[in-house]
């Protein structure tokens, strides 16, 4: 094969692996930590991206400035879901709180379909179409920045997780619950936090998908699945695995594509996932049990 | 005396009264039993816009057809509609029809996909009761020698061969720019099915297929399809797929600026008003072959802003839903009866031409209206416009299209 198109595809897989990382971060750190599948994550996008097309198309507010209000809103909706409905609903018990999100999405997901109709749409800004020239391939600005983005927003994560009070104290949680409770912790609140902070990165994505993709009600299907393939190869809680997870899986993809064609590329995706179940449940980075 | 007149006023109020009561059940027995249309749409799941708007369409034909005083050769019979969701899934298409029937529905109108309609009619026909295809394209919908299914609008074989025509002709008078197409297509019983006849049969009008490309639904990125499609360098690109996939190859083909002489589709997924409206730049030049309004009709025009008005779009399945159900309702005029083998007989020898679409009187062979026809349509950076046939065209095509840059 040409060289230069093998170039272009490990550029286009590092970008879509950029993109996947932006929705798995979030879904890293509530895994980690509720050590659940979180199985609303998708609908939250769903929302987040709806939140970002209207204000664009009400208020004018351009997408990347949108996560001013974005990352805060989905921040204060998870931690009152999380308290409000989630947290109570779940009487301490893991497994209900899977069955919540599960019940959760369904619902919203409806209630989208209702006040949005099953519609796809997209968004055109001044950038939307503005390519950058990489090598042998051109490349959309807003996928360039999302790929940075991603990067920085999970170095954030780490660093936020490693050096903080909030973030050791997520840490404990996650590992030793009873432990962490015993010392003094409040472990409801620290899983409504955590949470919070899983939504506020999916108001992140939500900003920086919009430019490149559709939102309809069931945009979340299309992400939700690769994402925990992401989570599940980097290692649950592990922002760095989630960007060496994106970057596998988006390279999977795209070189799937390539040489298999799109009908059958994805099917790479599906492989690691039970590759990775079957090899090293753990993931990547994730801690051993 | 008094009395006897306050006794008598009394047992005449008293009588009118039991009368009344008495009568109403007779009244609500003469009233003739509303005919229930079922509308079977995948409202949800990966096809629930166009399921939406297929709903949309029934619902105005049937408000509009009880408005103006129901099934007249049924003492006024109104319809009643019965709303089915498929959830985009053929296994529960399937048990929403025996749902439906077992609530007593008299004829179904859907289904938008063809893997839906495939297994529903099969159901359906179990009971004979009669199945009007509104989208739906598969020519295998009206080949199983299923008598109780029709369709209105035509198949793809019908779409792919009038896209034939019409892309010959256009080529014919740029003076034969276009000698290499690739085809890409979802690889679904649709997209496949339509890729196949467009490979077979491109060579008769003179263009070689350098390649044929499928994909699946959903795809999340085609940048690689596009850069081979780049690579390869076609004269022309023929789509076939649903809305979300054609939106983003589109993109990513205005994006990566692969200069085409052309880039059509055959029932393109996403050729609507929404994408000139959301993506001007990236909609303008493209062409497809699908389903139209006649758009001089003046009931047509009226339909398309009543819908607009709404907020909505005027898109194909608004309008083919819309035509199918009216289809059934003169069926039921001519049949005088909601009964399945006489509406299935009166469509049968149905030569009804009361529809906007470019079609001509019905006329149903094996289940398949002969004058359902395809229009070729070039998006504006403001509007859709019909560049062939000549009979229907407001405008004239631009092909090729400008290169980029």
């Amino acid at each position: 094969m040409d060289p230069t198109i093998l170039a272009a595809a490990t550029i286009n897989g590092l970008l879509l692996g950029g993109m996947y990382t932006l929705v798995a971060s979030g879904l890293t750190l509530i895994y980690g930590v509720l050590h659940i599948i979180n199985f609303a994550h998708g609908s939250m996008l769903m929302l987040a991206m709806f939140g970002v097309f209207y204000l664009l198309t009400k208020f004018g507010v351009d997408p990347y400035l949108a996560m001013v209000v974005m990352v805060p809103v989905m921040y204060v909706f998870g931690y009152a879901l999380y308290k409000g409905v989630i947290g109570k609903l779940s009487n301490g018990k893991d497994e209900n709180i899977l069955l919540i999100t599960l019940g959760l999405s369904i619902l919203i997901e409806n209630v989208a379909l209702m006040l949005f109709k099953g519609d796809s749409r997209t968004i055109s800004v001044s950038y939307s179409d503005r390519m950058i020239e990489l090598g042998p391939t051109l490349v959309p600005l807003p996928k360039l920045i999302s790929f940075a983005v991603a990067l920085a927003l999970c170095a954030a994560l780490g660093l936020f997780m490693q050096r903080t009070d909030l973030g050791r104290a997520i840490r404990a949680v996650a590992k030793e619950r009873v432990g962490a409770r015993l010392v003094g912790i409040d472990v409801d609140r620290i899983f409504a936090i955590s949470y919070g902070i899983g939504l506020a990165t999916l108001g992140a994505a939500a900003c920086l998908l919009m430019p490149i993709f559709y939102v309809s009600p069931t945009i979340g299907h299309v992400f939700v699945l690769v994402a925990f393939t992401v989570v599940v190869l980097g290692g649950m809680g592990s922002f760095l695995g989630a960007v060496v997870g994106g970057m596998i899986v988006g390279l999977t993809e795209s070189f799937g594509g390539l040489y298999l064609g799109e009908s059958l590329g994805q099917i790479g995706i599906s492989l690691i996932f039970i590759l990775i179940l079957l090899l090293r449940p753990s993931g990547l980075f994730g801690a051993r049990q | 005396m008094s009395s006897t007149h306050s006794a008598s006023r009394r047992l005449i109020l008293q009588a009118s009264a039991a009368a009344a009561v008495l009568g109403a059940p007779g009244l609500l027995l003469a009233q003739p039993k509303p005919v229930k249309v079922g509308l079977l749409h995948p409202v949800s799941g990966a096809l629930a816009y166009s399921g939406g708007q297929s709903r949309l369409g029934g619902m105005m034909a049937i408000d509009e057809i009880n408005a103006a005083g129901g099934i007249k050769s049924m003492g006024g019979a109104k319809l009643e509609a019965m709303l089915g969701d498929s959830q985009s899934r053929p296994e529960v298409g399937v048990s929403e029809v025996e749902r439906m029937q077992q609530d007593g529905v008299s004829a179904y109108v859907g289904c938008f996909a063809s893997g839906i309609a495939l297994p529903a009619t099969q159901a359906a026909a179990k009971y004979n009761t009669p199945f009007l295809i509104d989208v739906g394209v598969s020519d295998a919908l009206v080949s199983r020698g299923l008598k109780n299914v029709f369709r209105l609008a035509p198949g793809n074989g019908k779409c792919v061969d009038d896209a034939f025509a019409g892309l010959a002709e256009v080529n014919k008078a740029a003076g034969g720019v276009a000698k290499t197409a690739v085809i890409v297509h979802e690889d679904s019983e649709f997209g496949t099915s339509t890729a196949k006849l467009l490979n077979a049969k491109l060579s008769g009008i003179g263009l070689e297929v350098k390649e044929v490309l499928p994909h699946a639904t959903p795809t999340r990125d085609f940048t690689n399809l596009v850069l081979r499609i780049k690579a390869i360098k076609p004269d022309i690109v023929i789509m076939s797929n649903y809305q979300n996939e054609y939106v983003l190859i589109a993109r990513t083909i205005f994006q990566q600026k692969v200069d085409l002489a052309g880039m059509f589709s055959v029932l393109g997924g996403g050729f609507n008003y929404k994408l000139v409206k959301e993506q001007p730049d990236v909609a303008q030049y493209m062409m497809d072959f699908n389903h139209w309004y006649s758009p001089r009709n003046p009931k047509a025009q009226e339909m398309r802003r009543q819908v607009e008005a709404k907020g909505g779009l005027f898109t194909f399945e608004v309008y083919c839903t819309y035509n199918s159900v009216k289809l059934y309702a003169s069926a039921l005029e001519a049949a005088k009866s909601a009964d399945k083998a006489a509406v299935i007989a009166a469509l049968e020898v149905s030569t009804w031409s009361d529809h906007f679409m470019p079609y001509g009187p019905t006329k149903f062979v094996n289940g398949q209206n002969q004058g359902g026809r395809a229009a070729l349509l070039q998006a504006s950076k403001t509007d859709i416009d019909v560049v062939w046939p000549n009979e229907f065209a407001g405008v004239k095509p631009v092909f090729p299209r400008p290169k980029f840059g």
